[in-house]
């Protein structure tokens, strides 16, 4: 019976390693063929299309020094905007988010449930729906092809809310009435002592909205008309059209683009993790 | 708990140590001001005011960027929007959308591709958490890394390696591997079947490794000894999963059926990447929102595009209301 069991386990644990190395290869694959095509010619990439085949002869390092020469593209004008956003929206909405879920955590006001199941009916509208009505409002607004633009609407990130108020829930009230009692205003309780203790929740969502940030693509297309304002996906994208077919460009750029991201997941993988499935958590 | 209470009390009292030497005088109001200027400042300061000035940003940005776009494009979808000039024309926009075979299409292709997404993602990473969680394999810390990776990427990126990698030519690899198992190459991305097949494997590669992600989240919260005293009556792994996770997953699943139902209602820029633009052959890929995109910004139709979002926003927010009364959120709310 024993020996029976001890089989099956073998059996289950084969298949299982079988399943995970099968679904392993299955999402690296076309990674590594983005990784080979770095190597060849931009140009069988619009004839042949992606493969793992080698050609050892025919692979070069001219897609690279192109690349990084860079007076002929505007790749890496594309990659300090993109920087730049991301860094700006994290900070921005990191700290607007706080101080909002910072109001619905520690305070009690009409119609305050209300206001919170706002929020969460906000978070789970998608995006593309809300593209041409807000495109609208940025025009009418005239703010269109501003960075402006492309950061305000999402200056308060209800999920970063969501978090944050299930964070500062639970930091014992007696914190914000000791600093109460000592005569703080209801300000310096927040950026004083709330604010550092929030320190170790802001990881995990600088981490979500940057990434968000950096890989978002269909609002600041549609936000963004000059060429020297584009973000990284959207100058991709670019290449792609059929007036500049710039192959080349657009595969080892789209490798650069991954690059720090997955640099970034490896090194901080817990938060990475943390932030992306922060709202399955509920409670 | 009892020490982090603790530690926390000790915490407080350097707090106040703190503060009584920092903020003696802070609070009191200089003469100079006028008296207006005092009570404003007064109930700037008060703690009934404070609530609504660290809410006001959300507050703001709701109202500017959500509810004003969204009310307008209420009143624009009872209008044909024309450059300079509007006509109110009641519900003809809705009204032709019904009638619209390219809206159908769109409609159609949006719907099988979410029930292909939940009947594919759902199962697959629900067994692969289940996997993970009993312990049977090892490394299981580098396959967790491996399948995250192709949410870090950007749809752009991501798209346009699929669309190569679905390349017409005989060399590209999907076709290499069509031959290697003796079929003939095919044009993947002219064909509605394959093209939605394409369309598929994309979504799944992107999304795999973040909803194993939340079903583990999700495994966390079930007690080992459920599974313990299951083996020891003989429940063998297939049986724990039909009696003790799948139920227990439950609010895990209803999160990620309301989060997929919105991923695939609202797909588009895969669509868009995968073929190169929104117009694919016979529209196979056109989504909803493709064919929002496609008489908005293209057509510059603003007004029966809106129509056609306001369909779809009453569409998510029906479902995800039904997803925060299932969780019973509502009820949760009114207690708290």
């Amino acid at each position: 019976m024993k020996r029976h069991s001890n089989s099956s386990l073998a059996a289950r644990k084969a298949a299982s390693y079988f399943l995970f190395v099968v679904i392993a290869l299955f999402i690296m694959i076309p990674l590594y063929a983005l990784f080979l095509a770095t190597f060849k010619d931009g140009k069988d990439m619009i004839q042949y299309g992606l493969s793992l085949s080698l050609d050892w002869e025919k692979l070069h390092f001219r897609n690279y020094s192109m690349l990084f020469s860079g007076s002929a593209h505007r790749y890496w004008i594309w990659y300090r905007n993109s920087m730049l956003l991301t860094v700006v929206q994290v900070l921005l909405t990191l700290f607007v988010s706080a101080c909002v879920a910072y109001g619905f955590a520690a305070y009690e006001f009409p119609f305050k449930n209300l206001a919170f199941v706002f929020v969460l009916i906000i978070m789970s509208i998608p995006f593309e729906i809300l593209m041409l009505p807000l495109y609208q409002q940025i025009n009418d607004m005239k703010m269109s092809d501003t960075y402006t633009a492309v950061l305000l609407p999402f200056l308060t990130h209800a999920s970063t809310i969501f978090f944050f108020r299930q964070y500062i829930s639970g930091i014992p009230a007696q914190i914000r009435e000791a600093g109460r009692i000592d005569g703080a205003t209801e300000y310096g309780i927040f950026f004083r002592l709330i604010f550092p203790i929030m320190k170790p929740s802001f990881a995990a969502m600088a981490i979500m909205n940057g990434m968000n940030s950096w890989n978002n693509f269909l609002w600041p297309l549609l936000a963004l008309r000059s060429d020297a304002k584009y973000t990284l996906p959207i100058g991709l994208n670019t290449l792609i059209t059929p007036y500049g077919n710039n192959y080349d460009l657009l595969i080892v750029g789209s490798f650069f683009a991954i690059i720090p991201i997955v640099l970034l997941f490896l090194l901080f993988q817990k938060y990475f993790i943390e932030g992306m499935t922060a709202g399955a958590v509920k409670g | 708990m009892c020490r982090t209470n603790w530690k926390m009390s000790l915490h407080i009292d350097l707090i106040r140590i703190h503060f009584l030497k920092k903020t003696g005088g802070l609070e009191t109001i200089h003469p100079f001001f006028s008296r207006m200027e005092v009570s404003m400042k007064k109930f700037f300061y008060s703690r009934k005011a404070a609530p609504f000035v660290f809410i006001c940003p959300f507050v703001l940005t709701v109202i500017v960027f959500w509810l004003l776009p969204i009310g307008k494009s209420v009143i624009m979808s009872f209008q044909n929007v024309l450059q300079g000039q509007t006509e109110w024309i009641g519900l003809r926009n809705y009204r032709q959308l019904l009638n619209d075979r390219v809206f159908r299409i769109a409609v159609g292709n949006t719907f099988k591709f979410t029930i292909g997404m939940l009947l594919l993602l759902i199962p697959i990473s629900m067994v692969l958490a289940c996997i993970v969680n009993s312990r049977i394999m090892k490394y299981t810390k580098i396959f967790k890394t491996i399948y995250f990776i192709p949410a870090l990427t950007s749809v752009v990126v991501a798209g346009t390696v699929f669309r190569l990698i679905f390349g017409e030519s005989d060399r590209a690899l999907m076709n290499q591997v069509l031959q290697f198992l003796g079929g003939d190459p095919i044009k993947w991305l002219k064909l509605r079947s394959t093209g939605y097949a394409a369309l598929l494997i994309l979504a799944c590669w992107r999304w795999i490794g973040v909803n194993m992600m939340y079903y583990i989240a999700g495994l966390q919260n079930i007690p080992a000894e459920l599974y313990e005293s299951a083996a020891i009556d003989g429940a063998n792994g297939f049986w724990q999963l039909i009696g003790i996770s799948i139920p227990l997953l439950k609010p895990t699943t209803t999160y990620v059926l309301t989060i997929s139902i919105n991923a695939g209602l609202s797909m588009f820029i895969e669509s868009y990447m995968l073929w190169k633009g929104n117009n694919s052959p016979s529209n196979i890929g056109l989504t909803i929102v493709g064919y929002l995109y496609r008489q908005g910004i293209e057509k510059n139709a603003m007004g029966y595009a809106s129509a056609v979002g306001i369909l779809l926003l009453l569409v998510v927010l029906a479902i995800n209301m039904t997803q925060l009364y299932l969780t019973g959120f509502f009820k949760k709310e009114e207690r708290s």
